[in-house]
Protein backbone atom coordinates (compact mmCIF):
# COMPACT_ATOMS: atom_id res chain seq x y z
CA UNK A 1 0.00 0.00 0.00
CA UNK A 2 1.33 3.63 -1.12
CA UNK A 3 2.11 5.65 2.10
CA UNK A 4 1.23 9.21 1.54
CA UNK A 5 1.76 12.48 4.02
CA UNK A 6 -1.40 14.20 3.45
CA UNK A 7 -4.42 13.02 1.46
CA UNK A 8 -6.53 16.57 0.67
CA UNK A 9 -9.73 14.65 -0.69
CA UNK A 10 -11.35 17.32 -3.33
CA UNK A 11 -9.54 19.77 -5.19
CA UNK A 12 -11.54 22.88 -5.44
CA UNK A 13 -11.44 25.85 -3.45
CA UNK A 14 -10.71 24.54 -0.32
CA UNK A 15 -8.84 21.70 -1.23
CA UNK A 16 -6.06 23.19 -3.49
CA UNK A 17 -5.99 26.36 -0.64
CA UNK A 18 -4.96 23.35 2.03
CA UNK A 19 -2.50 21.78 -0.08
CA UNK A 20 -1.04 25.40 -1.24
CA UNK A 21 -0.23 26.26 2.44
CA UNK A 22 1.12 22.45 3.61
CA UNK A 23 3.58 22.34 0.29
CA UNK A 24 4.63 25.72 1.67
CA UNK A 25 5.47 24.38 5.29
CA UNK A 26 7.36 21.44 3.61
CA UNK A 27 5.07 18.77 3.91
CA UNK A 28 3.98 15.90 0.99
CA UNK A 29 0.59 16.24 -0.31
CA UNK A 30 -1.38 13.88 -2.49
CA UNK A 31 -4.94 15.53 -4.28
CA UNK A 32 -7.31 13.05 -4.83
CA UNK A 33 -10.22 14.26 -7.00
CA UNK A 34 -12.75 12.20 -9.09
CA UNK A 35 -13.02 14.97 -11.75
CA UNK A 36 -10.46 15.07 -14.93
CA UNK A 37 -10.24 18.82 -14.22
CA UNK A 38 -8.90 20.94 -11.14
CA UNK A 39 -10.82 23.26 -9.47
CA UNK A 40 -13.72 21.74 -8.20
CA UNK A 41 -16.72 23.96 -8.91
CA UNK A 42 -14.12 27.10 -9.94
CA UNK A 43 -14.19 25.38 -13.30
CA UNK A 44 -17.39 26.52 -14.14
CA UNK A 45 -17.75 29.93 -12.13
CA UNK A 46 -17.43 32.77 -15.36
CA UNK A 47 -17.99 35.85 -12.63
CA UNK A 48 -16.31 38.08 -10.65
CA UNK A 49 -16.59 37.05 -6.76
CA UNK A 50 -17.32 39.03 -3.80
CA UNK A 51 -15.23 39.73 -0.89
CA UNK A 52 -12.01 41.20 0.44
CA UNK A 53 -9.82 42.05 -3.04
CA UNK A 54 -7.23 40.81 -0.63
CA UNK A 55 -8.77 37.26 -0.98
CA UNK A 56 -8.93 37.50 -5.20
CA UNK A 57 -12.32 39.54 -4.95
CA UNK A 58 -13.31 41.30 -8.15
CA UNK A 59 -11.57 38.12 -10.06
CA UNK A 60 -13.81 35.60 -12.01
CA UNK A 61 -13.14 32.13 -10.66
CA UNK A 62 -11.93 30.25 -13.26
CA UNK A 63 -8.90 33.08 -13.46
CA UNK A 64 -8.66 31.71 -9.56
CA UNK A 65 -8.63 28.61 -10.29
CA UNK A 66 -5.35 29.23 -12.47
CA UNK A 67 -3.66 31.26 -9.91
CA UNK A 68 -4.65 28.89 -7.09
CA UNK A 69 -3.24 26.13 -8.92
CA UNK A 70 0.09 27.63 -10.90
CA UNK A 71 1.19 28.01 -7.39
CA UNK A 72 1.33 24.78 -6.94
CA UNK A 73 1.13 22.62 -9.96
CA UNK A 74 4.89 21.72 -10.60
CA UNK A 75 5.66 21.24 -6.83
CA UNK A 76 7.85 18.30 -6.35
CA UNK A 77 6.13 16.99 -3.75
CA UNK A 78 2.83 17.45 -5.03
CA UNK A 79 1.22 14.48 -6.22
CA UNK A 80 -2.44 14.67 -8.17
CA UNK A 81 -4.45 11.99 -8.66
CA UNK A 82 -7.40 13.28 -11.22
CA UNK A 83 -9.94 11.01 -12.47
CA UNK A 84 -9.86 9.19 -9.03
CA UNK A 85 -12.63 8.54 -7.04
CA UNK A 86 -12.28 8.01 -3.28
CA UNK A 87 -14.72 4.90 -2.00
CA UNK A 88 -14.18 4.80 1.36
CA UNK A 89 -12.40 6.23 4.09
CA UNK A 90 -11.30 3.02 6.63
CA UNK A 91 -9.78 3.16 10.55
CA UNK A 92 -5.79 4.03 9.89
CA UNK A 93 -6.30 6.25 7.81
CA UNK A 94 -6.41 3.76 4.42
CA UNK A 95 -7.99 5.23 1.67
CA UNK A 96 -9.63 3.10 -1.13
CA UNK A 97 -9.39 4.81 -4.31
CA UNK A 98 -10.79 3.70 -8.17
CA UNK A 99 -9.00 5.87 -11.10
CA UNK A 100 -11.10 4.38 -14.24
CA UNK A 101 -11.31 0.83 -13.68
CA UNK A 102 -8.63 0.60 -11.42
CA UNK A 103 -9.00 0.46 -7.53
CA UNK A 104 -6.20 0.75 -5.37
CA UNK A 105 -5.46 1.89 -2.02
CA UNK A 106 -3.30 4.88 0.13
CA UNK A 107 -2.41 5.33 3.56
CA UNK A 108 -2.12 8.62 5.12
CA UNK A 109 -0.86 10.39 8.00
CA UNK A 110 -3.26 12.57 7.95
CA UNK A 111 -6.36 13.50 5.80
CA UNK A 112 -8.02 16.62 5.10
CA UNK A 113 -11.70 16.01 3.48
CA UNK A 114 -12.95 18.69 1.20
CA UNK A 115 -15.52 17.14 -0.53
CA UNK A 116 -17.74 19.89 -1.46
CA UNK A 117 -21.85 19.55 -1.81
CA UNK A 118 -24.46 18.12 -3.77
CA UNK A 119 -27.35 19.90 -5.14
CA UNK A 120 -30.73 19.49 -3.38
CA UNK A 121 -33.77 18.69 -5.88
CA UNK A 122 -37.60 19.56 -5.98
CA UNK A 123 -40.21 17.07 -5.59
CA UNK A 124 -43.04 17.97 -8.57
CA UNK A 125 -44.94 16.40 -11.18
CA UNK A 126 -42.64 15.15 -13.78
CA UNK A 127 -39.35 16.53 -12.08
CA UNK A 128 -37.69 13.76 -13.82
CA UNK A 129 -38.35 14.85 -17.92
CA UNK A 130 -35.49 15.44 -19.68
CA UNK A 131 -35.15 19.16 -19.48
CA UNK A 132 -35.12 19.63 -15.73
CA UNK A 133 -31.93 20.33 -14.77
CA UNK A 134 -29.87 21.50 -11.08
CA UNK A 135 -28.08 24.71 -12.27
CA UNK A 136 -24.76 23.25 -11.48
CA UNK A 137 -25.48 20.79 -14.00
CA UNK A 138 -26.52 23.74 -16.43
CA UNK A 139 -23.15 25.74 -15.23
CA UNK A 140 -21.13 22.56 -15.95
CA UNK A 141 -22.74 22.10 -19.31
CA UNK A 142 -22.39 25.63 -20.84
CA UNK A 143 -19.16 26.75 -18.84
CA UNK A 144 -16.98 23.68 -19.09
CA UNK A 145 -18.20 21.71 -22.18
CA UNK A 146 -19.44 24.74 -24.21
CA UNK A 147 -22.86 23.07 -24.60
CA UNK A 148 -26.15 24.92 -24.97
CA UNK A 149 -28.44 23.19 -22.10
CA UNK A 150 -31.81 25.13 -23.59
CA UNK A 151 -33.04 27.70 -25.34
CA UNK A 152 -35.96 29.25 -23.00
CA UNK A 153 -35.32 28.35 -18.93
CA UNK A 154 -37.40 28.44 -16.16
CA UNK A 155 -34.96 29.33 -13.22
CA UNK A 156 -36.30 27.93 -9.51
CA UNK A 157 -34.63 29.99 -6.88
CA UNK A 158 -33.39 33.02 -5.81
CA UNK A 159 -29.98 31.88 -3.95
CA UNK A 160 -26.66 33.69 -4.91
CA UNK A 161 -26.80 30.48 -7.32
CA UNK A 162 -29.58 30.75 -9.10
CA UNK A 163 -29.36 34.69 -10.00
CA UNK A 164 -26.07 33.85 -11.19
CA UNK A 165 -26.66 31.22 -13.27
CA UNK A 166 -29.89 33.30 -14.45
CA UNK A 167 -26.93 35.74 -15.90
CA UNK A 168 -24.85 33.48 -17.13
CA UNK A 169 -27.72 31.62 -19.34
CA UNK A 170 -28.44 35.15 -20.61
CA UNK A 171 -24.74 35.03 -21.51
CA UNK A 172 -24.76 32.40 -23.75
CA UNK A 173 -27.58 33.77 -25.22
CA UNK A 174 -30.29 31.62 -23.60
CA UNK A 175 -33.66 33.36 -22.99
CA UNK A 176 -34.79 33.07 -19.40
CA UNK A 177 -37.75 34.81 -19.12
CA UNK A 178 -38.46 34.14 -15.38
CA UNK A 179 -36.96 32.80 -11.99
CA UNK A 180 -39.27 31.91 -9.40
CA UNK A 181 -38.91 31.81 -5.65
CA UNK A 182 -40.56 29.83 -2.87
CA UNK A 183 -39.85 32.53 0.17
CA UNK A 184 -41.38 36.12 0.78
CA UNK A 185 -37.88 37.75 -0.82
CA UNK A 186 -34.98 37.37 -2.35
CA UNK A 187 -32.49 34.75 -0.91
CA UNK A 188 -29.41 35.97 -2.67
CA UNK A 189 -26.84 39.16 -3.42
CA UNK A 190 -29.71 42.02 -4.18
CA UNK A 191 -26.98 43.31 -7.20
CA UNK A 192 -27.40 39.74 -8.67
CA UNK A 193 -30.85 40.19 -8.60
CA UNK A 194 -30.97 43.61 -9.93
CA UNK A 195 -28.20 42.82 -12.44
CA UNK A 196 -31.29 40.00 -14.23
CA UNK A 197 -33.94 42.37 -13.48
CA UNK A 198 -32.60 45.13 -15.86
CA UNK A 199 -32.28 42.98 -18.24
CA UNK A 200 -36.31 42.10 -18.27
CA UNK A 201 -35.91 38.32 -16.14
CA UNK A 202 -39.47 38.50 -13.93
CA UNK A 203 -38.97 37.46 -10.30
CA UNK A 204 -41.50 36.43 -8.65
CA UNK A 205 -41.63 35.61 -4.89
CA UNK A 206 -43.88 33.20 -3.18
CA UNK A 207 -44.03 31.18 -6.70
CA UNK A 208 -42.98 27.91 -7.10
CA UNK A 209 -43.17 24.93 -9.75
CA UNK A 210 -46.31 22.86 -9.77
CA UNK A 211 -45.46 20.77 -12.73
CA UNK A 212 -43.52 19.99 -15.45
CA UNK A 213 -45.72 19.46 -18.99
CA UNK A 214 -44.06 17.97 -21.89
CA UNK A 215 -44.41 13.88 -22.62
CA UNK A 216 -40.41 13.02 -24.05
CA UNK A 217 -39.05 16.12 -22.63
CA UNK A 218 -39.49 19.38 -20.52
CA UNK A 219 -42.72 21.62 -23.39
CA UNK A 220 -43.27 23.76 -20.01
CA UNK A 221 -43.76 24.67 -16.69
CA UNK A 222 -46.67 25.13 -14.54
CA UNK A 223 -45.93 27.41 -11.64
CA UNK A 224 -48.30 28.12 -8.80
CA UNK A 225 -48.38 31.21 -6.23
CA UNK A 226 -47.71 29.82 -2.32
CA UNK A 227 -49.22 30.46 0.49
CA UNK A 228 -47.73 31.11 3.80
CA UNK A 229 -47.53 27.59 4.65
CA UNK A 230 -45.81 26.97 1.64
CA UNK A 231 -48.24 24.94 -0.20
CA UNK A 232 -49.86 25.93 -3.79
CA UNK A 233 -53.01 27.63 -3.93
CA UNK A 234 -55.56 26.21 -6.59
CA UNK A 235 -56.23 28.32 -9.31
CA UNK A 236 -53.04 30.46 -9.70
CA UNK A 237 -51.41 28.20 -12.25
CA UNK A 238 -49.62 29.71 -14.81
CA UNK A 239 -47.88 28.03 -17.89
CA UNK A 240 -45.17 29.42 -18.83
CA UNK A 241 -43.65 27.52 -22.07
CA UNK A 242 -40.21 27.02 -21.86
CA UNK A 243 -37.90 23.67 -22.71
CA UNK A 244 -35.69 23.40 -19.74
CA UNK A 245 -36.62 23.82 -15.73
CA UNK A 246 -33.74 24.91 -13.98
CA UNK A 247 -33.31 23.88 -10.32
CA UNK A 248 -31.15 26.23 -7.73
CA UNK A 249 -32.85 24.94 -4.58
CA UNK A 250 -30.05 24.50 -2.07
CA UNK A 251 -26.88 22.27 -1.21
CA UNK A 252 -26.15 19.36 0.86
CA UNK A 253 -22.65 19.00 2.26
CA UNK A 254 -21.02 15.65 1.04
CA UNK A 255 -20.30 14.34 4.54
CA UNK A 256 -20.50 10.18 3.55
CA UNK A 257 -16.50 9.83 3.64
CA UNK A 258 -16.33 11.69 6.79
CA UNK A 259 -19.25 9.57 8.52
CA UNK A 260 -17.99 6.56 7.30
CA UNK A 261 -14.34 7.14 9.29
CA UNK A 262 -16.74 7.65 12.18
CA UNK A 263 -16.08 11.49 12.02
CA UNK A 264 -19.25 13.12 14.42
CA UNK A 265 -21.72 14.78 11.98
CA UNK A 266 -24.82 16.77 13.12
CA UNK A 267 -28.01 17.64 11.10
CA UNK A 268 -27.98 21.16 10.57
CA UNK A 269 -30.78 22.90 8.28
CA UNK A 270 -28.94 26.24 7.97
CA UNK A 271 -25.75 24.90 7.05
CA UNK A 272 -27.49 22.18 4.08
CA UNK A 273 -27.28 19.06 5.93
CA UNK A 274 -25.32 17.09 7.94
CA UNK A 275 -22.23 18.58 8.65
CA UNK A 276 -19.08 17.30 10.94
CA UNK A 277 -18.48 18.65 14.55
CA UNK A 278 -14.67 20.62 14.30
CA UNK A 279 -12.78 21.96 16.72
CA UNK A 280 -11.32 25.46 16.21
CA UNK A 281 -8.77 23.79 13.96
CA UNK A 282 -11.21 22.66 11.43
CA UNK A 283 -10.31 19.11 12.65
CA UNK A 284 -13.22 16.56 13.23
CA UNK A 285 -13.70 13.93 15.96
CA UNK A 286 -11.21 11.55 14.07
CA UNK A 287 -7.77 12.82 15.37
CA UNK A 288 -6.24 13.63 12.46
CA UNK A 289 -9.06 13.76 9.53
CA UNK A 290 -9.59 17.96 8.78
CA UNK A 291 -12.73 19.27 6.65
CA UNK A 292 -13.07 22.35 5.20
CA UNK A 293 -14.98 24.02 2.63
CA UNK A 294 -18.70 22.94 1.62
CA UNK A 295 -18.75 19.54 3.06
CA UNK A 296 -18.27 21.60 6.59
CA UNK A 297 -21.47 23.60 6.05
CA UNK A 298 -22.69 25.25 2.65
CA UNK A 299 -21.27 28.94 2.13
CA UNK A 300 -19.23 30.46 -0.41
CA UNK A 301 -15.79 29.85 -2.38
CA UNK A 302 -14.11 32.55 -0.82
CA UNK A 303 -15.11 31.43 2.14
CA UNK A 304 -13.84 27.62 1.32
CA UNK A 305 -10.05 29.13 0.13
CA UNK A 306 -9.84 30.55 3.83
CA UNK A 307 -11.11 27.64 5.58
CA UNK A 308 -9.01 25.43 3.56
CA UNK A 309 -6.10 27.62 4.18
CA UNK A 310 -6.88 27.18 8.05
CA UNK A 311 -7.20 23.62 7.61
CA UNK A 312 -3.64 22.87 5.72
CA UNK A 313 -2.12 25.05 8.46
CA UNK A 314 -3.12 22.75 11.24
CA UNK A 315 -2.74 19.85 9.29
CA UNK A 316 0.80 21.31 8.76
CA UNK A 317 1.42 22.36 12.84
CA UNK A 318 0.44 18.65 13.22
CA UNK A 319 2.21 17.00 11.38
CA UNK A 320 5.48 18.80 13.32
CA UNK A 321 6.10 21.77 10.30
CA UNK A 322 6.83 25.11 11.25
CA UNK A 323 4.78 28.32 10.05
CA UNK A 324 6.32 31.39 10.16
CA UNK A 325 3.93 34.04 12.10
CA UNK A 326 1.89 30.95 12.77
CA UNK A 327 -0.04 32.52 15.33
CA UNK A 328 -0.25 36.32 13.54
CA UNK A 329 -1.33 33.87 10.15
CA UNK A 330 -3.91 31.91 11.96
CA UNK A 331 -5.63 35.18 13.67
CA UNK A 332 -5.74 36.66 10.73
CA UNK A 333 -7.69 33.87 8.60
CA UNK A 334 -9.82 33.20 11.27
CA UNK A 335 -10.61 37.06 11.12
CA UNK A 336 -10.92 37.44 7.39
CA UNK A 337 -13.80 34.20 7.71
CA UNK A 338 -15.65 36.12 10.34
CA UNK A 339 -15.45 39.31 8.26
CA UNK A 340 -17.49 37.01 5.46
CA UNK A 341 -19.57 35.33 8.00
CA UNK A 342 -20.57 38.49 9.34
CA UNK A 343 -22.94 40.41 6.83
CA UNK A 344 -27.12 40.20 6.91
CA UNK A 345 -26.55 37.40 4.62
CA UNK A 346 -24.77 35.22 6.51
CA UNK A 347 -26.84 34.91 9.42
CA UNK A 348 -28.20 31.73 8.68
CA UNK A 349 -24.77 30.42 8.81
CA UNK A 350 -23.82 32.01 12.08
CA UNK A 351 -27.17 30.39 13.17
CA UNK A 352 -26.34 27.39 11.84
CA UNK A 353 -22.84 27.39 13.48
CA UNK A 354 -24.58 28.85 16.88
CA UNK A 355 -26.53 25.08 16.52
CA UNK A 356 -23.53 23.12 16.05
CA UNK A 357 -22.08 24.91 19.19
CA UNK A 358 -19.02 26.48 17.38
CA UNK A 359 -17.97 30.42 16.72
CA UNK A 360 -18.26 31.92 13.31
CA UNK B 1 -39.69 46.86 -2.22
CA UNK B 2 -36.15 45.68 -3.52
CA UNK B 3 -36.11 42.59 -1.98
CA UNK B 4 -39.30 41.05 -3.72
CA UNK B 5 -38.62 42.88 -7.21
CA UNK B 6 -34.75 43.61 -7.40
CA UNK B 7 -35.76 47.25 -8.17
CA UNK B 8 -34.65 49.87 -6.08
CA UNK B 9 -37.29 52.66 -5.05
CA UNK B 10 -37.04 56.04 -6.68
CA UNK B 11 -36.03 57.22 -3.60
CA UNK B 12 -32.91 55.14 -2.87
CA UNK B 13 -32.00 55.40 -6.42
CA UNK B 14 -31.70 59.47 -5.82
CA UNK B 15 -29.72 59.09 -2.77
CA UNK B 16 -27.12 57.85 -4.55
CA UNK B 17 -27.13 60.98 -6.88
CA UNK B 18 -25.14 64.26 -6.23
CA UNK B 19 -26.57 67.47 -7.12
CA UNK B 20 -26.87 68.11 -10.64
CA UNK B 21 -24.41 71.29 -10.64
CA UNK B 22 -21.76 68.09 -9.70
CA UNK B 23 -22.91 66.38 -12.48
CA UNK B 24 -20.99 68.37 -15.25
CA UNK B 25 -18.29 66.33 -14.11
CA UNK B 26 -18.23 62.49 -14.68
CA UNK B 27 -19.25 60.80 -11.55
CA UNK B 28 -19.73 57.02 -10.08
CA UNK B 29 -23.26 56.19 -8.67
CA UNK B 30 -22.95 53.22 -6.56
CA UNK B 31 -26.12 51.02 -6.07
CA UNK B 32 -25.32 48.62 -3.42
CA UNK B 33 -27.99 48.94 -1.15
CA UNK B 34 -27.44 45.85 0.90
CA UNK B 35 -24.71 44.68 3.33
CA UNK B 36 -22.79 42.26 1.17
CA UNK B 37 -18.96 41.31 2.39
CA UNK B 38 -16.86 43.28 -0.66
CA UNK B 39 -14.41 45.83 -1.36
CA UNK B 40 -13.09 45.97 -4.91
CA UNK B 41 -14.85 49.18 -5.62
CA UNK B 42 -13.22 51.01 -2.94
CA UNK B 43 -9.21 48.57 -3.33
CA UNK B 44 -9.19 49.74 -7.11
CA UNK B 45 -10.16 53.41 -6.98
CA UNK B 46 -7.01 55.39 -7.81
CA UNK B 47 -8.45 58.34 -6.16
CA UNK B 48 -8.86 57.48 -2.81
CA UNK B 49 -12.81 58.34 -3.70
CA UNK B 50 -14.85 55.28 -2.74
CA UNK B 51 -14.50 53.89 0.99
CA UNK B 52 -15.87 50.64 2.62
CA UNK B 53 -14.10 49.95 6.20
CA UNK B 54 -11.76 47.31 7.29
CA UNK B 55 -15.02 45.74 7.86
CA UNK B 56 -16.20 45.01 4.48
CA UNK B 57 -19.59 44.22 4.92
CA UNK B 58 -20.55 47.75 5.33
CA UNK B 59 -21.60 49.53 2.17
CA UNK B 60 -19.04 51.68 0.22
CA UNK B 61 -19.54 55.18 0.51
CA UNK B 62 -18.28 58.03 -2.20
CA UNK B 63 -16.58 61.46 -2.33
CA UNK B 64 -17.73 62.85 -5.36
CA UNK B 65 -14.84 65.30 -4.87
CA UNK B 66 -12.50 63.19 -5.51
CA UNK B 67 -14.37 60.80 -7.94
CA UNK B 68 -13.29 62.09 -11.77
CA UNK B 69 -15.73 59.33 -13.27
CA UNK B 70 -12.87 57.23 -14.42
CA UNK B 71 -14.56 54.04 -14.31
CA UNK B 72 -12.47 51.74 -13.06
CA UNK B 73 -14.48 50.43 -10.41
CA UNK B 74 -17.29 50.03 -12.47
CA UNK B 75 -15.85 47.05 -14.42
CA UNK B 76 -13.85 46.08 -10.66
CA UNK B 77 -17.94 45.80 -8.93
CA UNK B 78 -18.39 41.88 -8.78
CA UNK B 79 -22.32 42.89 -8.50
CA UNK B 80 -22.01 45.62 -11.69
CA UNK B 81 -23.81 48.11 -9.48
CA UNK B 82 -21.70 50.96 -10.56
CA UNK B 83 -22.26 53.04 -13.05
CA UNK B 84 -20.82 56.54 -13.85
CA UNK B 85 -23.08 59.64 -15.00
CA UNK B 86 -22.37 62.99 -16.71
CA UNK B 87 -24.88 65.70 -17.76
CA UNK B 88 -23.86 68.18 -20.46
CA UNK B 89 -25.62 69.95 -23.20
CA UNK B 90 -29.13 68.61 -22.36
CA UNK B 91 -27.40 64.99 -22.65
CA UNK B 92 -26.45 61.95 -20.09
CA UNK B 93 -23.37 60.56 -21.05
CA UNK B 94 -23.73 56.79 -18.94
CA UNK B 95 -20.57 54.17 -18.18
CA UNK B 96 -21.91 50.51 -17.98
CA UNK B 97 -20.62 47.57 -17.39
CA UNK B 98 -21.51 44.79 -20.14
CA UNK B 99 -20.14 41.48 -20.37
CA UNK B 100 -22.15 40.05 -23.00
CA UNK B 101 -21.01 39.29 -26.62
CA UNK B 102 -21.36 40.55 -29.35
CA UNK B 103 -20.04 44.01 -27.91
CA UNK B 104 -22.15 47.15 -29.26
CA UNK B 105 -20.16 49.23 -32.10
CA UNK B 106 -19.21 52.99 -31.95
CA UNK B 107 -22.60 55.25 -33.78
CA UNK B 108 -25.00 52.08 -32.70
CA UNK B 109 -28.13 52.95 -31.38
CA UNK B 110 -29.20 51.11 -28.47
CA UNK B 111 -32.80 50.50 -26.53
CA UNK B 112 -31.55 52.23 -23.44
CA UNK B 113 -33.14 50.08 -20.18
CA UNK B 114 -34.71 51.11 -16.58
CA UNK B 115 -34.04 48.84 -13.37
CA UNK B 116 -37.02 47.03 -14.00
CA UNK B 117 -36.02 46.31 -17.46
CA UNK B 118 -38.39 48.24 -19.43
CA UNK B 119 -37.14 50.61 -22.67
CA UNK B 120 -36.51 53.86 -21.80
CA UNK B 121 -35.10 55.64 -25.16
CA UNK B 122 -32.78 55.02 -27.84
CA UNK B 123 -29.16 56.03 -26.83
CA UNK B 124 -26.17 55.98 -29.17
CA UNK B 125 -22.74 54.40 -28.20
CA UNK B 126 -19.94 56.70 -28.20
CA UNK B 127 -17.19 54.43 -27.17
CA UNK B 128 -16.64 50.64 -26.17
CA UNK B 129 -13.71 50.32 -23.58
CA UNK B 130 -11.75 46.82 -23.68
CA UNK B 131 -8.67 46.03 -22.10
CA UNK B 132 -7.14 43.23 -20.54
CA UNK B 133 -6.67 44.91 -17.13
CA UNK B 134 -11.07 45.21 -17.51
CA UNK B 135 -10.77 41.41 -17.38
CA UNK B 136 -13.58 40.74 -19.60
CA UNK B 137 -15.81 43.51 -18.61
CA UNK B 138 -16.42 46.22 -21.60
CA UNK B 139 -16.85 49.23 -20.24
CA UNK B 140 -19.92 51.10 -22.91
CA UNK B 141 -20.40 54.76 -23.05
CA UNK B 142 -24.04 55.95 -24.14
CA UNK B 143 -25.23 58.79 -24.39
CA UNK B 144 -29.10 59.87 -24.25
CA UNK B 145 -31.25 62.82 -23.19
CA UNK B 146 -30.67 63.91 -19.94
CA UNK B 147 -34.42 63.78 -19.09
CA UNK B 148 -33.77 60.05 -18.49
CA UNK B 149 -30.18 60.89 -16.24
CA UNK B 150 -32.25 58.79 -13.02
CA UNK B 151 -33.81 55.69 -14.61
CA UNK B 152 -31.63 54.76 -17.37
CA UNK B 153 -29.49 51.83 -15.74
CA UNK B 154 -28.43 49.61 -18.96
CA UNK B 155 -28.55 48.89 -22.63
CA UNK B 156 -30.84 46.18 -24.32
CA UNK B 157 -28.63 42.81 -25.11
CA UNK B 158 -28.82 42.11 -28.85
CA UNK B 159 -26.74 38.59 -29.24
CA UNK B 160 -27.86 38.85 -33.26
CA UNK B 161 -25.26 36.24 -35.66
CA UNK B 162 -21.90 35.83 -34.50
CA UNK B 163 -20.40 37.79 -37.21
CA UNK B 164 -18.09 40.27 -36.63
Amino acid sequence: MKQVEVLIIGAGPAGLSAADILLEAGASVAIVDRSDRVGGQLTKQTHMFFGSQAHYASKRGIDILTILFDKIKHHPNLHMFTNTTVAGLYPDKVVACVQESRYFTLQAKAIIVATGASEKSLPFENNDLPGVYAAGAVQTLMNVYGVKPGDKVLMVGSGNIGLIVTYQLMQAGVIVPMLVEAAETISGYLVHASKIKRLGVDLRMRTSVKRALGTKHVEGAQIWQLDEQWQGIPGTEETIPVDTICLAVGLSPLTELLQQIGAEVTYINELGGHVPRLNDRFETTVDGVFACGDVAGIEEASSAMIAGTIAGLEAALKRGYKIENVAERRASLHASLATLRSGPHAAKIRKGHEKLGVKS
Amino acid sequence: MIEKTGVPSKEAVLEQFPERIVLVKPKAIIECYKEIPCNPCSTSCPFDAIHVPEDINVRPTIDFDACTGCGICVYHCPGLAITVMQVKDQKVMMKIPYEFTPLPKVGEQRNVLDRSGAVLTQGTITKVQTSPKQEKTALIHVEMDAAHLHDAITIEVTHGSHES
